[in-house]
């Protein structure tokens, strides 16, 4: 049986954020989407669809790919 | 105390720098001012600490005693007036951060590449900034062996004291004289106080910036008013200048650097032919001596600026008489060296054409 | 639920003021990361450009001496003269580096200054608003260049990298790039080599950093970071350059 792998969860600060989507663009479970509201500085900040939902549930593995690829450090990643 | 040394200008210069402490020196083959550059080399290969590197250019030279000072290290660089040209922004960005640095500029003929006799050209440069933005630089005139080593020792104390260039201004000729000369005890650099500013790796202190961008307007002003204070504090306590047989003087020659010489030469003549002539001698081109020119203007009616260039430290010495007085100038730019009766015939001509007395 | 990513210990907590997709922000992480891990915030001091970085000062917190433009290498080498136990390090845009600077980075690196050199190359002078660098490709467009760049008249780029490696000083010199996820973890690495080539005193290292400057490429980030996979690399093709060191084990005196 291949061992369950660990489950992650990313936290991204929105007014960091500057809404250059690289993060979105490089998730490889598409668990990064845009906001409709505006930060601070007038972005859409980027954010992560699965905040809301319980741990349990989460898909995101903690590879960490978006916080690697972030140029603004806007996101923590934290892993089982 | 040494002993009593005979050597070449060029090198009191070099031994003056190792014996205040210099370990690092940056330089560039220009004639006239080779052999300072050679014997720093051999000087500081014979010591363990010593660091010389010949660089690929005047430009990257003083880009390294950059460097070396924000790590908190005495250090020098020279050359002759086309390669500090190249030094300017250099210089600009060492003021701007206040940083020590000692700068030896043998001037020759110019401007251009001009040639590679002595000349007073660079006054202006030297004492102007030379570079962009509002600051000076201190610029000391030595005018004999001797004071090439006591200003050498002078520059490196004044630079640490005060956090600034300081430029000496000597000229092709005195490079290439031999006088006796004594030199000062040397310092051994470790034995010199640290410095609190200093960039070497933030340990046990929080880290340094040592930068001179400030894009915040109000804080440039507060900088920029900062170097002034500086500058009117360094005025009050170390402007220097020689005076030689201005008691009684009708008309004073001011001259620094080897028309100095020439001057007095030609004064001690037109002195046996009863002229009361003396001589002024600046010693701090800048912070220029302002002051004594002033208290000798009382008495003295004619003063006569001797330069070997078309008339620069003329400018500062009208700015300082503000029309008090006549003032007479005298130049022979390009490299020519006056002799001391060409000078006195000068003094001579003016000497009667202003009707002053002489001692019958 | 541990962190496993977060914001490096040698990097202060100011927002970075660069452009959305800038390429400096991931480099001046990276470098911090390196930093943090070989232990070495105490002992480093590093030497910003004149250009988008200059305010590099104002996030690292290490010691930093500002440089004229294009002179890094110069003041690093004073530096590292007076300094010879501390680690130094430079950090140049294309035009500080391979117009302005290229003498004194051609010299320092032949004395074989031991120092590094991040070179972040992102084709344009970004702070200075998009005019045309040494490192610009042809037929790329910027406000000097506005028919895009033409060999004729403008020259065609230049690798500054190849030159330096003929230069027996150098040791060490690897092309990168952060574009991709892949891409900036092989920079980190590169930069971590480059620093440990200085802690071992080998020699002069340098990375060049292929960099995005979406403001004026006048592209988005996504699409500045595809330009560099697929068109920029033609020019400038991530390698390693030149390496005399081979695998460096561990330096227990050092680190």
């Amino acid at each position: 049986m291949a061992a369950k792998s660990k489950r992650g969860l990313i936290k991204i600060d929105a007014e960091l954020c500057k809404g250059c989507y690289l993060c979105e663009s490089v998730c490889p479970l598409n668990l990064i989407s845009i906001s409709e509201r505006l930060n601070q500085k007038g972005y859409h900040p980027a954010i992560y669809i699965e905040e809301d939902i319980g741990i349990e549930e989460h898909k995101c593995k903690g590879c960490a790919l978006c916080a690697i690829v972030c140029p603004d450090i806007a996101i923590e990643v934290y892993r089982e | 105390m040494s002993e009593k040394m005979l050597l070449r200008g060029s090198h009191v210069y070099a031994e003056a720098a190792v014996r205040a402490g210099c370990r690092f020196y940056f330089g560039y083959p220009i004639t006239p001012q080779n052999e300072l550059t050679e014997y720093m080399a051999n000087a500081l290969a014979s010591l363990p600490d010593g660091v010389f590197i010949q660089a690929e250019s005047e430009l990257a030279a003083i880009n390294m005693v950059i460097g070396v000072s924000m790590a908190g290290k005495r250090a020098m660089t020279s050359s002759s007036s086309p390669g500090i040209s190249l030094k300017q922004e250099g210089i600009s960005f060492l003021s701007a951060m206040e940083l020590p640095a000692v700068i030896i500029n043998t001037m020759r003929g110019g401007p251009g590449l001009g040639n590679i006799a002595a000349s007073q050209g660079d006054y202006f440069q030297a004492t102007r900034g030379g570079g962009h933005g509002d600051y000076r630089t201190i610029v000391l005139a030595p005018g004999s062996g001797q004071e090439m080593a006591d200003l050498t020792r002078a520059a490196f104390e004044y630079s640490d004291r005060y956090r600034i260039p300081v430029i000496i201004l000597g000229d092709g000729m005195m490079s290439q004289m031999m006088e006796p000369v004594e030199f000062p005890d040397p310092i051994d650099p470790k034995s010199l106080p640290p410095k609190p500013w200093v960039l070497d790796g933030a340990k046990g202190r929080p880290s340094r910036v040592i930068k001179s961008l400030i894009l915040d307007t109000t804080a440039m002003e507060e900088h920029n008013w900062k170097l002034f204070r500086k500058y009117e504090m360094i005025e009050k306590e170390i402007t220097q200048a020689e005076l030689f047989l201005t008691d009684d003087a009708r008309l004073v020659v001011i001259a620094y650097g080897t028309a100095s010489r020439i001057a007095k030469g030609a004064i001690k003549r037109v002195r046996d032919m009863g002229l009361r002539v003396g001589l002024l001698k600046p010693k701090t081109l800048w912070p220029f001596p302002k002051r004594f020119l002033l208290e000798m203007s009382r008495v003295v009616t004619d003063f006569l600026v001797f330069e070997m260039s078309t008339g620069q430290m003329l400018e500062d010495v009208k700015l300082s008489l503000e029309g008090r007085r006549r003032i007479h100038f005298y130049g022979r730019p390009g490299g020519i060296i006056s002799t001391p009766d060409e000078i006195a015939k000068v003094i001579n001509n003016i000497y009667f054409k202003e009707g002053l007395e002489t001692e019958v | 639920m541990k962190k496993v990513f977060g914001k490096p210990k040698s990097l202060k907590d100011a927002v970075f003021h660069y452009c959305p997709g800038c390429g400096h922000s991931i480099i001046h992480r990276l470098v911090a990361e390196v930093i943090d891990e070989l232990n070495i915030q105490e002992k480093v001091i590093g030497v910003p450009p004149a250009g988008c970085a200059v305010l590099a000062y104002d996030y690292f917190d290490i010691d930093i001496g500002e440089s004229p433009h294009g002179r890094g290498a110069a003041v690093a080498t004073g530096l590292k003269r007076a300094l010879p136990d501390r680690i130094v390090f430079t950090y140049q845009g294309d035009g500080d580096i391979a117009a302005i600077g290229t003498a004194e980075t051609i010299h320092a690196a032949n004395r074989g200054e031991n120092i590094t050199v991040i070179f972040v190359n992102n084709g344009v002078y970004g702070m200075t608003g998009g005019q045309m660098a040494p490192t610009t490709i042809i037929g790329q467009i910027s406000t000097t260049t506005p028919g895009g760049r033409n060999e004729k008249r403008d020259g065609a780029p230049i690798d500054l990298s190849e030159m330096l490696a003929l230069t027996n000083g150098t040791v060490y010199i690897e092309r990168t790039a952060v574009d991709t996820p892949k891409n900036i973890i092989r920079t980190k690495k590169a930069i971590k080599k480059a620093f440990r080539v200085q802690m071992a005193g080998l020699g002069f290292s340098l990375v060049e950093v292929l960099s995005p400057c979406p403001t004026n490429l006048k592209l988005s980030p996504v699409q500045a970071n595809e330009w560099i996979g697929s068109t920029m690399t033609n020019y400038f093709p991530l390698k390693v350059i030149k390496d005399k060191v081979g695998k460096l084990g561990a330096l227990p005196h050092l680190e």
